[in-house]
């Protein structure tokens, strides 16, 4: 791929992210290219030092914010007319609540993401508790003189010291896999945003 | 590496590559390539955050018939190097301390 190229398809992948900032970067890549290039190095393989620009893209898509994104999108288009303007205030009833809905949404994915979070923790709370109540309850037991019941006790606390342990690796693989799958579904999120510029 | 330690690191690599003369985005990457791999998007990333907060500055200068961005490091700039070297003494004696016990053990 030669300069041109690659320099082109920068900029038409980072047509979503504030113009100021695509600009920005994509002279910085073209005088990495440039300065390659001075040094000896035949102008395909400067830009092959790069790496691909599904990568550049992505990595700089992670860093760009979300809402810097959406501003983007809604900025680009062109200003309003009067009979927009008065259609935006007489529908304002029906997009309004579309809009709150909307928010509601996106607030009941997060609220049930965390959620899933909490009960998980909340579960590996109450094994800790059965294990130390039931470690607990031979003394209790054998104050009272129910010796052989403190026993039994005293086993299944100490299996669930067990069950414990083993739900607490399993609780942070899974809180771990959460965060990750969140992170991913806002990447798609915000190339899915960018690549519709396009078309 | 831990992320946000490696993240200052970087942050102090960059300051110090540009600490005894002004130099530009390729020059930099390449006067740190023996000790750590930088990424151009990583690099932008960093200079961006140096930028913002005044620990340098960026010129434009005419270069071949092209423009090429410069980097100066700032005062601010050169007191985060010298706070750095204070912390990596701290980070230092915190590493002796660690395997301490390891030379301890290695000797009996």
């Amino acid at each position: 791929m030669g300069k041109n190229e690659f320099l082109e398809k920068l900029r038409l992948r980072l047509s979503g992210i504030p113009q100021v900032d695509a600009d920005e970067r994509v002279s910085f890549y073209s005088e990495m290219i440039d300065d390659r290039i001075e040094e000896g190095l035949a102008e395909e393989q400067a830009v092959a030092e790069l790496g691909s620009v599904d990568e550049i893209v992505s990595q700089i898509l992670s860093e760009v914010p979300l809402t810097a994104i959406v501003k983007e999108k809604v900025k680009s288009s062109r200003a309003l007319r009067l009979g927009e303007i008065l259609l935006i205030i007489l529908g304002s009833p029906i997009w309004i609540s579309l809009l709150v809905a909307a928010l509601a949404a996106v607030i009941s994915v997060y609220v049930s993401i965390w959620s899933v979070i909490v009960a998980v923790w909340a579960i590996e709370f109450s094994f800790a508790v059965v294990a130390v109540s039931g470690i607990f309850s031979l003394f209790v037991f054998s104050a009272v003189g129910k010796v052989v019941s403190g026993i039994a006790m005293l086993g299944v606390g100490i299996a669930f010291v067990g069950v414990t342990i083993l739900g607490f690796l399993i609780c942070l693989w899974i809180t771990k896999a959460i965060i990750w799958a969140t992170k991913w579904v806002f990447l798609k999120i915000k190339s899915g945003l960018t690549r519709k510029e396009r078309a | 590496m831990d992320t946000q330690l490696k993240r200052g690191l970087l942050d102090v690599c960059v300051l110090a590559a540009i600490k005894g003369e002004d130099s530009y985005g390729y020059k930099i990457i390449k006067d740190l390539s023996p000790y750590i791999r930088l990424s151009e998007s990583t690099l932008y990333t960093i200079l961006k955050r140096l930028e913002s907060s005044k620990m340098l500055t960026v010129r434009n200068v005419e270069h071949d018939g092209r423009l090429r961005k410069y980097y100066h490091i700032t005062e601010s700039g050169l007191s985060r190097i010298e706070e750095f070297k204070v912390e990596w003494g701290e980070i230092f004696a915190i590493y002796q301390f660690i395997t301490k016990e390891d030379n301890e053990n290695g000797e009996k």
